[in-house]
């Protein structure tokens, strides 16, 4: 099976790749695994007081195709707010990518991981 | 579909005897193979190859650890191997994560030593894991609580993808 252009690109040349404090008040910390193959995604997002994503990261485990999503999804969501970045589809991140099929999964883990990072945020939040 | 199980004569446990199991598996086959079936006519010959096939699929199932479990969680009704879950358990990934960048490190350093040690760190957990599941399925706990018993067994695809790695990992350098 051959990888796309895009996801070419973002596995050799991958986007915003580190970390950021996690216990910062400012930084959300999104933790995914998919069960199929085994693969870990962590993405955290640096939100500012106006509720805007100023800066993201991730580390990924995993096939070309779950680094691909994770680096473009970091690359998306920059800029956006919260609920801007909650609406970015998988299947949207599938299209970008031209993912086939059976990779469907990576780009479900990267709509994930902006889920799971953004209700970090919001637990983080004083009620 | 028969229950894989009960086809094999075997209670519905996670724990078994992989030895009863080949050799079950064997008489098994001899009974339904397709030469046996020759005097019966075509269509209890293609009843046979059929028989063979379930048989086949049902020993490839039980004989592998994960996927008798992933089997026994899909008879309590979730599918695990077709589903596209994501695991959301913080605590569990995180560990998960700082393993795969250990085993990274020990990959750059070319440590040998290192890897052997951190597979049996690894095998350990893994272990410990699988007495976990082998304990709540033998007992039917997943019947009662699917969801939770589910997560258990998705975590150990986690621990036996990252026990393959190491193994690569050593192979690569254990020239």
């Amino acid at each position: 099976m051959a990888y796309s252009e895009k996801v070419i690109d973002h596995y050799e040349n991958p986007r915003n790749v580190g970390s950021f404090e996690k216990d910062d008040p400012q930084v959300a910390t999104g933790m995914v695994g998919a069960p199929a193959c085994g693969d870990v995604m962590k993405l955290q997002l640096k939100i500012d007081d106006q509720g805007v994503i100023e800066d993201a990261k991730f580390k990924t485990y995993g096939c070309g195709s779950a680094i691909a999503s994770s680096s473009l999804v970091t690359e998306w969501v920059k800029g956006k707010t919260l609920d801007e970045a909650a609406s970015i589809k998988n299947t949207a991140i599938a299209e970008e990518l031209a993912l086939p099929p059976v990779k469907i999964h990576c780009s479900i883990l990267a709509e994930d991981a902006i889920k799971a990072a953004i209700e970090d945020y919001k637990s983080k939040q004083p009620a | 579909m028969d229950n894989y199980f009960e086809l094999f004569g075997l209670p519905e446990q996670y724990s078994l005897d992989q030895t009863a199991l080949t050799n079950t598996f064997r008489d098994l086959q001899k009974s339904v193979h397709p030469d046996q079936f020759v005097s019966q006519g075509e269509q209890a010959q293609r009843l046979a190859v059929q028989q063979s096939a379930q048989i086949n699929d049902a020993f490839q199932t039980l004989k592998v650890p994960l996927k008798r479990a992933q089997y026994m969680l899909q008879l309590a009704g979730i599918d695990l191997q077709a589903e596209q879950h994501t695991l959301r358990d913080s605590a569990f990934l995180m560990q998960q994560m700082e393993w795969r960048e250990h085993l990274e490190a020990l990959k750059q350093a070319e440590d040998l030593d290192g890897l052997e040690q951190f597979s049996d760190t690894i095998a350990a957990a893994q272990k410990q894991l699988n007495d976990k599941i082998a304990q709540a399925l033998d007992a039917g706990q997943h019947h009662q609580d699917a969801p939770t018993w589910a997560n258990e067994v998705r975590k150990l695809s986690f621990m036996n993808k990252l026990m393959v790695e190491i193994a690569q990992a050593e192979d690569a350098l254990d020239y």
